[in-house]
């Protein structure tokens, strides 16, 4: 899609390979349509998001892929088997609720084995195997507790092993870390990534939690309104939105207007309102000489000082605002042809000895290739 | 603690009033036991002496136990087909969009506020036209009508108490309806199972009107009640009889509300 080398060789997933495969989806309830036209394939083993503001779809998709609803229109294969009027209890899925749906008349241990009546195992067997899971899980002396004697992130490990231990082709997993608190949902990322590498089960992880979604998944989608806006590493997410929306939605980017003035090989000169020509390679592939686009920065890429030394790549600018952090600070810097004040993020590498100095002259400056440039409309 | 928030603090009028309410609504009751202790076979003041001996006779009365055991037959199989109603119609109710949920659910709701002298004559006309004899079968069918709002009254907490997801979690585990139904509604709401059973069979054993036009040549126990009335030396057994049914019914109705206690709680105990 895009003029880009880096990141392909770590790309997990290559049309051919497609384990999940999501066709033309569309899905109404009622006049309201949920999933408009969303095609998506998901690779063997890969950690996959789904990504948006709550109402966005996501979850609705993930209950198609359960079985739970079905699609107006389309198709989803699992493993190249067409899906559709496959009840939940025959498909090769298994789903971590947001609500962890735990049994509450039964123990961890009842819990765990729930799903293998069918499998008819031995006594001893069936407790090995629950053993196994608790280990997982890392809650070896949990078996004979009550639901109700759990806590939120004991319920959510519990959940996870209840499904893995029937070894389902992909687990999914509808904001299973919402619940938990700050320091226990970030162990519980890195638990969780830990976890399907060891397992190496194709998992599709539903958040409306950029960060998280970035710290975890191999690829992500991006979702708005029912559309699949962008899907892609996160890397390239961050780094190569293609468009506003993805952009603005994934961390804080500076936009501005411009046009293309010239091309030159694999990258664009672009003529801004404000801050005069950038250069950048981070391009849509069809751009043409004259055509008015959007160039965007991320607040981090762009360096702010009190002393200017003019030449490219640099802006004078007034600091309107300045917030500190702690380890960054954040600074609004208004530039003339600018309608918005533009977004700085620095790290605090000295120590910060009161409050920066309002309405004083500041000065922007960038590398080549720090900006990107979306297509505009 | 110290101070009362603003609503927890205490009110005095309400707690008279609350008092008021319950005189009001039980001491007319209480004068039953009270008199069925009374040597006197008249029902006044003053109270003459005590004695047990309108209970002894009650144990000696053959057409009592028949009376009793045709109420428990009546009795338990209206609870059993009422409470098996209830669950599909109270799961029907909370788990699935059904068109016309809304006036369906006031239909179903309906015996409780229609009078049932009505309901009464109305089945008595039906089934004479269909030429079925009167009997406890018939009764039994008029008190399945009558019990059904509350076999589903006690249910549908229970199935709104409990998170659907739960049920889905069951599916998405590989059990079909059946086994989901069995592994996990059904141990899920049998507190609330055992509760309608409790009232309904209440329900069903105290019930007169629907009895007094279905019932053949067999009497349930109101119904011999009601026909012993016309013999005043027969009052003070009466008294006493009643005054076993009001006990039991009581602590029936309390047991199935002890048991469904956490019915709506369950969920909000578990975050």
């Amino acid at each position: 899609m895009r003029k880009q080398l880096i990141q392909k060789v770590n790309d997990p997933m290559t049309k051919t390979d497609a384990f999940i495969s999501i066709r033309n989806v569309n899905k109404f309830f009622g006049k309201f349509q949920a999933i408009n036209d969303v095609s998506i394939d998901i690779g063997h083993g890969e950690f996959f998001s789904l990504l948006g503001s709550s109402g966005c779809g996501k979850t609705t998709l993930l209950r198609m892929l359960a079985g739970f609803e079905n699609p107006t229109s389309g198709e989803i294969y699992i493993d190249g088997q067409p899906m559709s009027g496959v009840p939940p209890h025959h498909r090769p899925v298994n789903m971590v609720f947001q609500s962890y749906a735990i049994f509450p008349h039964l123990n961890v241990r009842d819990n765990i084995a729930y799903g293998l009546r069918k499998q008819k195992l031995s006594r001893s067997k069936r407790n090995a195997m629950v053993d196994e899971m608790l280990d997982l899980i890392k809650l070896p002396d949990y078996g004979d507790r009550k639901a109700n004697q759990l806590s939120g992130g004991q319920r959510q490990r519990i959940a996870l092993a209840r499904s893995l231990i029937l070894r389902p082709k992909v687990l999914l997993l509808d904001e299973p870390l919402g619940a938990l608190d700050k320091q226990l949902r970030e162990q519980m990322q890195l638990e969780l990534r830990a976890l399907q590498k060891t397992v190496g089960i194709t998992f599709v992880f539903v958040t409306h939690d950029q960060e998280e979604a970035l710290t975890l998944s191999d690829r992500i989608a991006v979702m708005s309104n029912g559309r699949d806006l962008q899907v892609d590493t996160p890397t390239r997410l961050y780094e190569s939105p293609m468009d506003r929306e993805v952009a603005s939605f994934i961390g804080t980017m500076n936009f501005f207007d411009g046009t293309v003035k010239a091309l030159t090989d694999g990258g664009a000169e672009i003529e801004t309102a404000g801050i005069g020509d950038v250069y950048t390679t981070n391009i849509p592939p069809s751009l043409t000489p004259g055509q008015s686009v959007s160039v965007a920065i991320r607040p981090e890429k762009l360096t702010l000082s009190s002393d200017g030394h003019g030449g490219s790549n640099t802006v004078k600018g007034r600091l309107d605002n300045a917030a500190y952090l702690g380890e960054r600070s954040h600074y609004y810097v208004s530039v003339d042809g600018v309608p918005q004040p533009v977004a700085v993020s620095a790290q605090n590498r000295q120590r910060a000895n009161g409050n920066a100095e309002s309405q004083r002259p500041v000065w922007l400056s960038w590398d080549d290739n720090a900006f990107v440039v979306l297509g505009n409309g | 603690m110290s101070g009362h928030s603003y609503i927890k603090r205490p009110n005095r009028p309400l707690q008279i009033y609350a008092a008021l309410f319950l005189v009001v609504l039980y001491v007319p009751v209480l004068f039953l036991p009270l008199f069925s202790f009374n040597t006197s076979i008249y029902v006044k003041f003053p109270l003459t002496g005590f004695t047990f001996q309108w209970y002894i006779e009650l144990m000696d009365r053959e057409p009592v136990w028949a009376a009793l055991m045709n109420s428990l037959r009546v009795g338990v199989t209206t609870s059993l087909i009422s409470t098996g109603f209830g669950i599909f119609a109270a799961k029907a109710i909370t788990r699935y969009r059904l068109p016309g949920k809304g006036p369906l659910v006031g239909f179903i709701m309906l015996p409780l506020v229609v009078p049932g002298i009505i309901f009464g004559v109305a089945l008595l006309i039906l089934i004479s036209r269909m030429g079925i004899p009167l009997s406890l079968y018939t009764v039994t069918i008029g008190h399945v009508i009558v019990c059904l709002p509350f076999a589903i009254a006690t249910m549908i907490p229970r199935f709104e108490g409990f998170d659907p997801s739960i049920e889905e979690a069951s599916a998405d585990l590989g059990e079909n309806a059946w086994w989901t139904f069995w592994r996990i509604t059904f141990p899920m709401v049998f507190p609330g199972i055992l509760a309608s059973l409790l009232l309904t069979f209440t329900v069903s054993f105290d019930e007169f009107i629907m009895a007094f036009f279905l019932s053949g040549t067999d009497p349930t126990l109101p119904m011999y009640i009601w026909s012993q009335l016309r013999f005043p030396k027969e009052f003070p057994s009466i008294l006493a009889l009643a005054s076993i049914i009001l006990v039991v019914s009581f602590a029936m109705v309390f047991l199935g509300q002890w048991i469904n206690r956490d019915a709506q709680a369950t969920d909000s105990k578990s975050e």
